[in-house]
């Protein structure tokens, strides 16, 4: 993996607070759900970055935030050093030519008034691209022999089609642009799994060819573990481990990343004596988060000092970043995860 | 081209129409041809539809048919055709509906009356829906104070007593005109009362609608293309709204049909020598027992008019929604 000195994108403490508030015509806030509070990392050039957590961690609003779909209450997201905040009007119309965004659910991702063809040729009609109409549906037909659909069904709607081909249909809408930064926001979680091979294969093979970064958001650890080079974990809208693939699956350090990896099957039922870990209670409200470090109420390892200071996200060794005050040791990982840390050595 | 090929082409359609296909033309039944096959399935739908037609082409000729069936104008007074006691005379074969107390011809009336109804009815509903669906998408699209505003605005409308409010304005624009002149007595009066009163209907079915699509994800895919607001409204919301708006203004005509008709019968609607079916059964209250076919024949044409345009909104509706059940 190449990675120029300078990353793609830096997120620097990243924060965003929907205010929850009451009353009809006067209007108070009460309180805030703290989606993505203070979050921090880079993009490299030509990497795939995953992001996993449970459902309600912050994966989705921290990929809207890096697009410019929401506006973050406070940090900055820098693109090529430039802050994407500041842009406005024509400015914000080129960033969407930068960072594209692939979506969840193919079926309410496509316009169902809309046949296909004009579907794929927003991009270019809106940013004014190929007036000449011959020109724009050859384009739009080249793309979409390139996500693999046939070009003949250019005048056919969404009702049409399967859930993996719409999914296509979204690729192709958002590599049209030929962005710099793709954000797949769970882009097979609502396929079924014969296709969900399908769809990471052509978005594996996209990168190649059209030397995208990807960031992957996913709450399926072997799908990120297949696709991605570095992972990033959320926990109620924090950043708790960011390791390269191989440090995180082999040898992870967060307690948390530590129960996610012990909650998945392992295909080796001999394989003998793990202990599994199992995580108690449910995540807490991000309206009302625990103090200090967000883990320490479900934490197996949590101690006096998790409740009062928070930990700061540093490096834990294997070029993880952990954000923790006890990191697993190798044993308690040996323990838990036999098979993770064997494949790792 | 082989059949086998021609059937991938088009995956699961029947092959007959698969050999008929050019390659690279494939066609696509759009949701439009869909929504036409089914409608056009539906018998009392298509039926109720022509009857529509026809009633359209009646009153645009109605001159024409009047003076083929060889009757007298609506407004021909011929006091020969009533007895010393002023009562006319019934159905015959030269005036087929019977004529009115002043002489005049019922079914000339009636033909002309189809005039008042429907353009109050489409006209008004057409105005209606435009405000309706214009406001709708202001507030559900913006929300905020736009979204309370007008909201409040339309709680406020649907509030006033609406037959009582179009008397008022009925009577205080009877003579002169109301607004300097702008509306005139008569049908503008009456088409400015309607919409007054029904742009909420479809305001509300807009607003709800523009709420829930606008969260829908292609619109937030329509969003980081870097579409404008407008362009989102226009191409990406409103085609998603044009169904329920057909749905609920083609059910709109007959209430505003229904409600011209209570307001010329009221006698602040339609003004005689006009022809209005409303307007007619009002007059032929007080002697209804010997006159009776000064009552029935408009009475009939509104209830068949009314009907009709009932059950094609219902086959829209059906046509247009086939997984709603009502």
């Amino acid at each position: 993996m190449s990675t120029s000195a300078e990353p793609l994108v830096q997120v620097r403490d990243l924060v965003k607070h929907f205010p929850i508030s009451r009353g009809i015509v006067f209007q108070r806030q009460i309180g805030a759900v703290k989606a993505v509070d203070g979050v921090s990392f880079d993009i490299r050039r030509g990497e795939t970055l995953g992001i996993v957590g449970e459902t309600g961690c912050g994966k989705s609003t921290t990929a809207r935030l890096l697009v410019r779909l929401l506006d973050p209450t406070s940090g900055t997201v820098l693109l090529e050093g430039e802050d994407i905040a500041q842009r406005k009007g024509a400015g914000l119309k080129a960033l969407h030519r930068d960072m594209q965004m692939i979506f969840q659910d193919p079926y309410s991702s496509l316009n169902p008034r809309k046949t296909i063809g004009s579907i794929i040729a927003d991009p270019f009609v809106i940013h004014g691209l190929h007036r000449e109409e011959g020109e724009r549906k050859k384009r739009v037909q080249d793309l979409m022999d390139r996500v693999g659909l046939n070009p003949e069904h250019y005048n056919r709607y969404p009702h049409e089609f399967s859930g993996g081909q719409r999914q296509r249909i979204g690729v192709a809408r958002a590599i049209a642009l030929q962005p710099k930064l793709l954000i797949a926001d769970e882009p097979v979680s609502a396929l079924d799994v014969s296709i969900q091979a399908q769809v990471l294969n052509l978005l594996r093979e996209l990168q190649r060819e059209m030397g995208l970064t990807l960031v992957f958001i996913a709450h399926d650890l072997s799908v990120v573990r297949h696709m991605c080079d570095r992972v990033a974990v959320m926990y109620l809208g924090k950043l708790v481990e960011l390791a390269p693939n191989e440090s995180l699956y082999g040898f992870p350090r967060h307690p948390y990343t530590g129960a996610l990896l012990s909650a998945v099957p392992v295909p080796d039922p001999s394989g003998g004596k793990r202990e599994r870990q199992l995580l108690s209670g449910d995540v807490p409200s991000p309206a009302n988060p625990p103090s200090a470090c967000r883990f320490h109420t479900r934490c197996p390892k949590a101690q006096e000092l998790c409740a009062t200071e928070e930990p700061p996200l540093e490096e834990k060794g294997r070029q993880t970043l952990a954000a923790c005050h006890f990191p697993l040791t190798e044993d308690e990982v040996r323990l838990r995860l036999p098979a993770a840390l064997s494949a790792a050595k | 081209m082989s059949v086998g090929a021609s059937e991938l082409l088009v995956e699961g359609e029947p092959s007959v129409e698969a050999i008929e296909l050019v390659p690279g033309e494939v066609t696509a039944r759009s949701p439009w041809q869909l929504f036409w096959r089914r409608f056009r399935a539906d018998r009392v739908a298509m039926a109720s539809g022509i009857f529509i037609v026809l009633l359209i082409l009646v009153a645009i000729f109605a001159p024409l048919i009047v003076s083929i069936l060889g009757l007298p104008g609506p407004s021909v007074q011929n006091p020969n055709l009533t007895d010393a006691f002023g009562t006319p005379i019934g159905p015959t074969g030269a005036h087929p509906f019977g004529v009115d107390p002043l002489g005049e011809d019922v079914m000339s009336r009636v033909i002309y009356g189809a005039r008042v109804s429907l353009e109050v009815g489409i006209i008004g509903t057409a105005l209606s829906t435009f405000l309706g669906v214009s406001l709708g998408l202001i507030a559900g699209f913006y929300r905020g104070w736009a979204d309370t505003g007008l909201s409040r605005l339309a709680d406020v409308v649907l509030s006033f007593p609406i037959l009582l409010f179009g008397l008022g304005i009925g009577a205080a624009c009877a003579v002169n005109g109301c607004l300097g002149g702008a509306i005139q007595p008569g049908v503008q009066t009456i088409i400015a009362i309607i919409v007054i009163a029904g742009w909420t209907y479809i305001y509300r079915i807009t607003r709800g609608q523009v709420l829930s699509l606008r969260e829908k994800e292609f619109v937030e895919a329509a969003r980081s293309l870097g579409a404008s607001n407008r362009r989102i409204m226009f191409r990406e919301i409103l085609p998603n709204l044009v169904a329920p708006i057909i749905v609920y203004s083609s059910l709109l005509i007959p209430v505003n049909i229904l409600f011209e008709a209570a307001l010329s019968y009221l006698g602040v609607g339609v003004k005689p020598p006009t022809a209005s079916w409303g307007q007619m059964i009002a007059d032929a209250t007080s002697n209804f027992q010997t006159v009776w076919w000064y009552m029935l024949f408009p009475g009939v044409a509104l209830l068949l008019t009314v009907l009709a345009f009932n059950l094609v909104g219902d086959g829209l509706q059906d046509a247009l929604n086939p997984k709603a059940d009502r």
